[in-house]
């Protein structure tokens, strides 16, 4: 983990003036998440009314059953577990193989092929959702969950990151003495690459889950109300059939607490990941 | 050692230990393109026949439900002398460059001034990069709220400073405002952490030497921090650049749904147009030839940044 740690450094000390200046940029960051606690426990009558509230009210429990019974929030909450969980895994596991091949491994054609893998990270996914969706159709998955998960099971990012961090975190020697004692490429992936893999494993795990839980365009195309993702049913929430908004901010609130939480536990590892991610540049 | 080398060993075992080398050298040489081949085919398979596949689809007439039909560049002209698409690039343009600019101006004040020594630093980065961790659909929904117009948070804030009550939905600028704030809101706090990694890999010895010269903190964010952030900054221009190009999500759900993007397209991004043309109308050939000039645009962007990136680093 020492990669991610923050380096220590020397010459600007904080001054009150900092403090002020950041204290103020988190409080606009994190108001719309309080605001969104205030209006998901509110009745619909006092959000219209001019001031608005400031302060929660005492209907959180019975907005966010009502939202619970509206567009499908438990099936959709269910589904994106599954969605973002089966990406998750499997986006994490094929990154790795592919990162640590790009890091430690000679073979002819590695320096062209990583670079193709990192130009295709330039390319937005959204571009291709015509033939997608008439692939899916095609294949008969059109609505279904796997035309949400086929297309994300492995994503270039992740390739780029595991490499970065394989690099660093991975000795040669570790390596060396696997072969010196025999152990087939399978053996030394599974006893010396995975276990020491596993802190940046842990980070683009969740960088993943995160994306995929609110990945947007391709599924508010792929699926429908009756099967959707958080995401999907959010959308059709915010699409005018439900009039109530403190029911539509409880929708809300309940599509956005699992990363949220997520968040909050592991907040620190995430925000290293990110600007280990970002070194490349 | 040598010993044990120099004994004489059985014709047999010989013979398996080489079969079994043999085969280890096998394997390990084809071990990378195991290892690497279930990211190409996968990108292969959703990624790079689809693009490819868009811009055949976008020489044909397709309706959703229906067979193709062959139509050369008609979709295209179709396109070109359609005000709708140009009302599209231009709001995405502009939506790109009010959601881009403020936002990696602020990001870089913000990964100054998360650059000190402080109490509670993982506090901060933790809280500047929540909105990152909402989803599109999330935040936008919170947003509208706060920007309604009659009974909104931030007209009411206005109201207090005097200031008349703004139709956040119906204005244009106005709506663009608001849908850029969503954008700015969300990526802030990311483009910031990654300017903070920036700035924390420029040597300390640049500040010092340019303290000794007699440089004040402006003078140094100006002539050592930017200098040094330069890569890094092309980088997060690349990345939003192409981010505004997509943006759809927000002005979709600001609309309340409506691919319209307004009901005179005063926010319709061409991403909407594209969802619009494709899935409300259902004429997916005219959204494949919207987003087969999407993708060259993004193409010819990327090619400008790196060309303008090689210069500079020539020149300096």
């Amino acid at each position: 983990m020492t990669v991610f740690a923050p380096r220590s450094h020397g010459l600007l000390v904080a001054g009150p003036r900092t403090y002020a200046a950041l204290t103020a940029t988190a409080l606009v960051f994190l108001l719309p998440f309080y605001y969104l606690v205030v209006a998901a426990s509110r009745p619909m009558a006092e959000m219209a009314q001019s001031p608005p509230p400031l302060t929660p009210g005492p209907l959180l429990f019975s907005n966010v059953a009502k939202a619970l019974d509206q567009q499908n929030i438990g099936l959709a909450l269910v589904n994106s577990l599954v969605v973002a969980g089966v990406i998750t895994l499997s986006t994490v596991l094929l990154c790795t193989l592919a990162g640590y091949a790009f890091a430690k491994l000679r073979f002819r054609g590695r320096g062209p092929l990583f670079a193709l893998a990192v130009g295709t990270m330039m390319i937005p996914p959204s571009l291709g959702v015509v033939p997608l969706y008439s692939l899916m159709v095609a294949l008969g998955l059109a609505g279904s969950l796997a035309s949400v998960v086929l297309p994300s099971l492995v994503a270039a990012f992740g390739v780029f990151f595991m490499r970065q961090y394989l690099v660093q975190a991975l000795p040669d020697e570790l390596l060396d003495a696997a072969k010196v004692d025999g152990a087939t490429a399978l053996r030394t992936v599974w006893s010396v690459v995975l276990p020491i893999a596993r802190p940046g494993m842990a980070v683009l795990g969740m960088l993943t889950f995160m994306t995929a839980w609110n990945d947007f365009f391709w599924p508010v195309i792929a699926l429908d109300t009756t099967n959707p993702t958080v995401q999907v049913a959010l959308a059709a929430l915010g699409g005018g059939y439900v009039p109530d908004t403190g029911v539509i901010m409880a929708g809300t609130l309940v599509g956005t607490l699992p990363v949220v939480v997520v968040f909050l536990l592991l907040g620190r590892q995430i925000v290293g990941g990110i600007v280990a991610g970002a070194v490349k540049a | 050692m040598t010993l044990t080398l120099s004994r004489p060993e059985p014709a047999v075992v010989n013979g398996r230990r080489a079969r079994r080398s043999r085969l280890h050298a096998f394997e390990a040489r084809s071990a990378p393109y195991v290892y690497i081949a279930p990211f190409f085919l996968l990108f292969a398979a959703f990624g790079l026949f689809p693009l490819i596949d868009t811009a055949w689809i976008s020489l044909h007439r397709y309706r959703l439900g229906s067979s193709m039909s062959f139509i050369g560049l008609d979709n295209y002209a179709w396109l070109f002398t359609n005000p709708a698409f140009y009302n599209a690039l231009l709001k995405t343009f502009t939506i790109g460059v009010l959601s881009t600019v403020p936002q990696l101006l602020l990001a870089l004040g913000l990964a100054h001034l998360l650059n000190h020594r402080m109490r509670g630093r993982t506090f901060f980065r933790v809280a500047m990069l929540m909105p990152y961790a909402t989803s599109v659909a999330a935040a936008t929904l919170v947003f509208a709220q706060l920007f309604s117009r009659d009974a909104g948070l931030i007209n009411w804030l206005l109201g207090v400073v005097g200031v008349n009550p703004v139709d956040w939905r119906n204005g244009s600028w106005a709506a663009q405002i608001a849908i850029s704030s969503i954008i700015i809101w969300r990526w802030t706090g990311y483009n910031a952490l990654i300017y903070l990694a920036g700035m924390q890999s420029i040597s300390q010895d640049l500040y010092e030497a340019a303290a000794l010269d007699g440089a004040n903190a402006w003078q140094q964010f100006r002539h050592v921090t930017l200098p040094g952030l330069r890569p890094t900054i092309l980088f997060t221009i690349v990345v939003s650049t192409i981010g505004a190009s997509q943006v759809f999500g927000e002005p979709l759900i600001f609309g309340g749904g409506a691919a319209e993007g307004g009901a005179l397209g005063q926010y319709q991004t061409l991403g909407l147009f594209l969802y619009q043309q494709g899935w409300q109308i259902g004429q997916l050939g005219r959204a494949a030839a919207v987003a087969w000039v999407m993708f060259l645009m993004i193409v010819v962007l990327v090619l400008v940044n790196s060309a303008l990136a090689r210069r500079r680093e020539r020149a300096a």
